[in-house]
């Protein structure tokens, strides 16, 4: 059979839609999957109580406990060197050898694999500095990880903003710090936000770096200096898929934790979005 | 007074500027450091030794030669360059077993085994030599650096020569990402190319949040997806022997690799210039011979990236291939064989190894063997962008 050009066209654009469907629809089925095993899982007691007998039973919550000081700790890391970093980029960085140098460096951080990461944390952190297995090395850890993230999207979102604004500035004699903090960082502010949001998403599910700097097994006490170990859900749910006491009688408990998970990633997508979109108007408005 | 906080202000902006870099070479400079002491560890447990008799002319074994004799793969001195000779193997345990008597004894006891049995290769604490040994103590070797690169058995807790052989790994490691890439790479150009060029703003915007968030999706949930979905479909419904195979791991990785050559794909063809496009169309060519035989062209180099990312990005995952590869680090053989990554080994292993063991050096190693390629894939790709501008 021969067929002319709009056939093959029209038929290739059909396949296109499909597999962009057929993407869309594994997203849906992890997704479905997740929520409907694990709904019946999630009560208050479930995100309010320890793991009981031997991770079988009860819940979650030092899981949920240790992952936000994990967050706050790693964000209290990265966010003001990476966007000070990013500032830096954007601003400053004139288009020399010692800056395409830079800018390779933070695109080949954000490729180390998180495995090395953690290689790195246990070794710099762990042993060498001697915090031990403790909220701060992963912190550290962590932050280390998402600051190619957070550079980025200072850089791309102070870059967004219109060169005749920072004329402007300029223009009417602010210095270029002033103008900076004035008028540039304040317009790429909500863009800078809703890529810290997503920095956030990305350290809360990441598990291979808190391996061996962080993660307890099982913990049941919450931690009382940075120097403690915590639990954290990304390890809880692979424990207890993988290597738990009994695999079978915790499967309920690990599809309620990769609900949680998951819920907290889709809320940061969500609000990051929103923001985005705000974003967008206010730019066109001005 | 304001202009030296100006400055002051600027200079903490230079200094964190360069903190990637700094990551970058303190990363470096650990897993080095960490990594380097493999081999200067000797092959055998540190204190131990093997001795022969004095007529053999035998005097050193590799790492490997003494792992197969053990494990009685080699039974002839004749294979590792000896004469035409029975090997004849003694643990310490196998002594204490036969006779059970005092350490000076034991000393006199291999003193007289190892004089009398010309074939005798015996493994035993130094402490039982005296001085008036008569056996030859074989010299003590080093793991070499071909015992690593080139080794085909990953077995550390081998006793008395534990394998550090990274063949097995890298192979597992390149089976899964290949897999994984192959699995993702026509869906991903078609997604990419279809948002970028044929969906409508409406459908984009519909699709664009959805590939974030499929991005957004923890590497762990990943993982237990595969373990609930993947690996019992491979197993009841294409009837593996095992479900946790290579295949299970391409498949999860494939699904994780999808946004990010999704997106790379999409930003690529973005960046074709408008008036070649209209040029093609003006020729009257179609939408889809504009695609393929414009635009695709043009935006090759960017695809390219989207696959080496891909690949990068598959290589260096590490907990959703650890919870359904299987986690057998043998030689693969094909896709459908359990197998463990690089990556999955360190997880898997670095907790339970002592700090500066030879297992802990190995398991960095691994980390800098990681550590490297991937840098390779990022420098290469950002090497050709640069070009490109």
């Amino acid at each position: 059979m021969n067929i002319n050009k709009q056939q093959a066209q029209k038929i290739a654009f059909i396949l296109f839609r499909l597999m962009s469907f057929s993407v869309v629809g594994v997203l849906l089925i992890i997704l479905g999957l997740i929520i409907y095993r694990g709904i019946g899982t999630i009560s208050w007691d479930f995100l309010s109580q320890a793991p009981e007998q031997g991770m079988t039973k009860g819940g979650i919550y030092p899981a949920i406990i240790g992952t936000l000081y994990l967050i706050l700790g790693s964000s209290l890391f990265s966010f003001p060197i990476g966007i000070m970093s990013g500032i830096f980029m954007s601003e400053y960085a004139a288009n020399n050898r010692l800056i395409v140098m830079i800018r390779i460096m933070t695109n080949s951080l954000s490729g180390v694999p998180s495995v090395v990461f953690g290689l790195f944390g246990m070794s710099l952190f762990v042993n060498t500095l001697g915090f031990g297995d403790s909220i701060l090395a992963g912190s550290l850890t962590l932050g280390l990880l998402s600051l190619p993230l957070v550079i980025r999207t200072t850089e791309e979102s102070l870059k967004a903003v219109d060169y005749a604004y920072r004329e402007g500035s300029l223009a009417l004699g602010a210095s270029k710090l002033q103008t900076i903090r004035n008028v540039v960082f304040p317009m790429a502010f909500p863009n800078i936000i809703s890529g810290l949001i997503l920095s956030i998403g990305r350290v809360s599910g990441e598990t291979a770096p808190i391996l061996f700097t962080v993660a307890a097994y099982f913990l049941p006490k919450l931690p009382s200096s940075i120097f403690d170990q915590v639990m954290a859900l990304p390890y809880h749910l692979y424990v207890i898929s993988t290597s738990g006491t009994d695999i079978e009688a915790s499967r309920d408990i690990a599809y309620g934790t990769a609900l949680v998970l998951v819920t907290i990633v889709l809320i940061l997508n969500i609000l990051a979005n929103l923001l985005r979109r705000y974003f967008a108007k206010k730019v066109k408005t001005n | 007074m304001k202009r030296f906080i100006e400055r002051f202000v600027e200079g903490l902006l230079l200094i964190s500027g360069s903190v990637t870099s700094i990551t970058i070479l303190l990363i470096v400079l650990f897993l080095f450091k960490e990594a380097s002491g493999l081999f200067n560890k000797p092959v055998i447990e540190e204190g131990y030794i093997l001795v022969t008799n004095k007529s053999n002319p035998v005097n050193e074994l590799s790492s490997y030669q003494i792992k197969q004799i053990f494990d009685s793969e080699i039974v002839n001195w004749d294979e590792v360059g000896g004469k035409e000779e029975a090997i004849e193997m003694v643990r310490l345990s196998d002594i204490d077993k036969k006779w059970s008597m005092s350490n000076e004894d034991i000393s006199k006891k291999i003193n007289d085994l190892v004089d009398d049995h010309s074939g005798i290769l015996l493994y035993l604490p130094m402490v039982y030599i005296t001085k008036e040994f008569k056996g030859v103590i074989l010299d003590q070797q080093t793991i070499r650096p071909v015992d690593f690169f080139g080794g085909q058995e990953w077995y550390p807790t081998a006793t008395p020569a534990p394998q550090f052989g990274l063949l097995p790994l890298l192979l597992g490691t390149l089976w899964v990402s290949v897999g994984a890439v192959a699995l993702a790479l026509p869906f991903g150009l078609a997604v990419g190319i279809y948002m970028a060029e044929v969906a409508s703003v409406k459908l984009r915007n519909f699709l664009k949040p959805l590939i974030e968030l499929l991005a957004g999706i923890p590497a762990v949930v990943y993982g237990f997806f595969g373990l609930v979905v993947v690996v019992p479909f491979l197993r009841q419904v294409l009837n593996f022997p095992v479900g946790e195979t290579g295949l299970a791991g391409s498949v999860v990785l494939g699904i994780m690799a999808l946004p990010t050559i999704i997106t790379i794909t999409e930003d690529a063809i973005r960046k074709v210039p408008y008036a070649t496009k209209e040029a093609s169309l003006a020729l009257g060519a179609t939408q889809w011979q504009t695609i393929y035989k414009v635009i695709i062209p043009y935006a090759k180099s960017g695809i390219i990236s989207a696959v080496v990312l891909g690949i990068g990005r598959a290589i260096g995952e590490t907990i959703a291939v650890l919870m359904v590869t299987g986690n057998a680090a043998v030689m693969p053989h094909s896709i459908t064989e359990p197998m463990r990554t690089i990556p999955a080994t360190i997880a898997a292993e670095l907790g339970e190894v002592s700090v500066g063991s030879a297992h802990y050096q190995a398991l960095f190693a691994l980390g800098v063997v990681l550590f490297v390629v991937t840098m390779i894939l990022s420098i290469a790709v950002d090497f050709f962008s640069l070009k490109k501008k």
